[in-house]
């Protein structure tokens, strides 16, 4: 009885899986391999990954890692994803290094590689479709200037001095500020990780030597909310600017409350988007630019509801 | 090495006491490989083969392990960031203090056996339970890994004989073509030299004993603290080869990776037939549990099924066996 039952259960479930598999093996098939999977952020960029497929007419997978430590999981994606022949491959490398065997093997095989976010440190990608970080912070910069009127102290947070995204966010902030507003005095840069509590600390610890300080600016998500908590522990709501980077909810409140006074959010969505576009356009033969800007926006209390901001912000 | 008046014995435990489960986990393995084969052309491919057989090389040679441990009823959930800190040790020696390949690596392995041995220490002498003591081990293994190597990877590249270890493949020298990469060729001696301790040696011996019942074997004037300790001792060693392999497959040591995959370990143990009240087990079983979930994942991932529903099954499965186990149980 119990066997008879698990016998039609199977047969069922083989049925429809090789459906799946048929209707898979037809179309161009083009796997987008992201470094996280459950966070908010990767899932709105497979929101932009899987409209590129129904607009283009191809078939995608979405997959990444759990979290952002798992190379060898990301590798294994990789390779799977090899053995089905695809005809391109999206991909945000964990470690770039570590994944340049197999990706010259794509090459080898003639399969384009499309870097998407931080891409791949290498010279195999065909594109990068990825936020221009440098000119992002930069405009973080410029209202940071106005909203304190062009001088005084500014604190920054970044979460690290080596990834991509760190690097350029930090250069992209203080060259701005270099450049523009002499009058500026920077406090930091300062790396706490990404992590809430290590940038409370630290945001903490520069207002404690430096009281007159007017204004912070956190390099991503995590940076920020640790600003804001130490300027809400500080008692200091309202009289400190606060700019921010991406979204999240404690974000997102704190604009529409008032505590921060705005942030860049990339467009993950956009990513998406645009990586499998270039994937399909490398596919055809066609051109497609050595890197391809996915666009950012600023947004303050403002602008927070507008339907086009709205759409690149995630909870 | 092994003792004459017990070899009846030990065979019969051999023959019997896991086969049904084993046979279980095996046709389940060739049913997942023939449902593969005939829903994707793109399974059953050498190509595939090679990626199914890497990506189980790691977590295999855990799983062996964590199937020692288990089988003295003990857990060891320090395994993966052990892994981990193995492979940070081998950056240390390599490539900060640019020392011998060889060198690093042997001093990773007995790294790995050196935690091993405090961990027994704390289970078998201080009386700490094993979860605790392992996950306090643990979290251990985690941090010393960040500090050691400045929360950066530690790469290889002076080095490019270490990738070799993992990725080179010594099958494809002596017959062209069939490259099985080294991590896989590791996996499979690691497991053969085990399935020979805990069969065929006292250790082996002590091991199903403690499991089955440790006052018994205490009244009977073994040192079950010792032994229980030399346990630990050659699951670190083992994590130590883990940490080496997985630190050539990605040509650096990555220290905030480890978390998560001692419970794939456990997993591939369980499916194989170890069981979790200890006094059971075989490494072939465990090497077929592990192939089991990597088969299952790599599958459905060939057959394009989206990730959520992947974990989903490798849940499932999980349960399934577990709840084979309980059966055969009841039967016996």
């Amino acid at each position: 009885m119990r066997r008879k039952r698990l016998v039609t259960i199977l047969i069922v479930v083989t049925a429809v899986l090789m459906l799946g598999g048929f209707a898979a093996a037809q179309a161009i098939y083009i796997p987008v391999i992201s470094k996280g999977f459950q966070h908010q952020f990767w899932q709105a960029v497979r929101l932009g990954a899987e409209k590129a497929a129904r607009d283009y007419k191809v078939v995608i997978t979405f997959e990444g890692p759990e979290n952002e430590s798992m190379v060898d999981k990301q590798l294994d994606m990789l390779q799977t994803d090899l053995a089905k022949n695809p005809s391109a491959i999206c991909f945000a490398a964990l470690d770039s290094k570590a994944a340049i065997p197999l990706l010259q093997e794509a090459k080898k095989r003639k399969i384009p590689i499309i870097g998407f976010d931080s891409g791949v440190d290498s010279d195999i990608p065909v594109t990068t479709a990825a936020t221009d970080n440098v000119a992002a912070a930069a405009l973080a910069a410029d209202k940071m200037a106005q909203l304190i009127g062009g001088s005084g102290k500014v604190g920054v947070i970044i979460h690290d001095q080596t990834s991509r995204t760190g690097i350029d966010r930090g250069t992209g902030f203080l060259g701005q500020m270099k450049k523009k507003y002499p009058n500026i005095q920077i406090i930091g840069p300062q790396y706490g990780g990404g992590d809430q509590l290590k940038s409370t600390d630290l945001a903490k610890a520069m207002i404690q030597a430096n009281p007159d300080i007017k204004g912070f600016f956190g390099g991503n998500e995590g940076s920020i909310i640790g600003v804001l908590n130490a300027v809400k522990e500080l008692n200091l709501v309202g009289k400190v600017v606060v700019i921010g980077y991406d979204s999240g909810k404690q974000q997102l409140d704190a604009i529409r409350s008032g505590a921060e006074a705005g942030a860049i959010t990339q467009d993950p969505i956009g990513i998406g988007y645009k990586a499998v576009e270039a994937a399909v356009k490398a596919i055809r033969g066609q051109p497609v630019p050595k890197n391809i800007d996915t666009g950012f926006h600023w947004f303050d209390k403002t602008n927070i509801d507008d339907p086009a901001i709205a759409a690149v912000l995630y909870n | 090495m092994g003792d004459m008046a017990h070899a009846p014995q030990q065979r019969r435990r051999f023959l019997n006491s896991n086969a049904t489960q084993r046979l279980l986990a095996f046709a389940s393995l060739i049913g997942l490989i023939v449902f593969y084969s005939l829903a994707s052309p793109n399974f059953f491919k050498f190509e595939n083969m090679v990626a199914i057989l890497i990506a189980t090389a790691v977590t295999g040679i855990l799983a062996v392990a964590v199937t020692f441990i288990i089988i003295t009823a003990g857990i060891d959930l320090s395994i993966g960031t052990l892994m981990t800190f193995c492979a940070v040790i081998a950056g240390v020696f390599i490539t900060m203090w640019h020392g011998p390949v060889i060198v690093g690596v042997l001093a990773a392995i007995l790294m790995g056996g050196l935690v091993g041995l405090i961990s027994g220490t704390f289970v078998s002498r201080l009386k700490i339970p094993p979860f605790i003591a392992t996950l306090g081990m643990m979290y251990v293994a985690k941090g010393l890994s960040l500090i050691i190597s400045g929360l950066k990877p530690v790469y290889f590249n002076d080095t490019p004989s270490f990738a070799l270890i993992a990725m080179g493949s010594v099958t494809g020298a002596i017959i062209p073509g069939f490259n099985i990469p080294n991590a896989v060729i590791i996996f499979f001696a690691v497991a053969l030299l085990s399935a020979f301790l805990l069969n065929r040696t006292i250790l082996g011996r002590y091991t199903f004993a403690m499991g089955s019942n440790e006052e018994a074997v205490r009244l009977s004037g073994v040192n079950v603290d010792r032994w229980k300790t030399i346990v630990y001792m050659v699951g670190g060693l083992i994590c130590g080869v883990a940490g080496v392999v997985i630190a050539a497959r990605l040509n650096s040591a990555q220290p905030s990776l480890g978390q998560g995959y001692e419970l794939d370990a456990i997993a591939a143990a369980v499916i194989g037939g170890t069981s979790l009240s200890g006094g059971e087990g075989t490494i072939l079983g465990t090497v077929i549990g592990a192939f089991v979930m990597s088969v299952l994942v790599n599958g459905l991932r060939i057959l394009s099924v989206p990730q959520e529903w992947q974990t989903v099954m490798t849940g499932v499965i999980v349960i399934f066996a577990v709840y084979a186990d309980i059966l055969r149980r009841k039967r016996a």
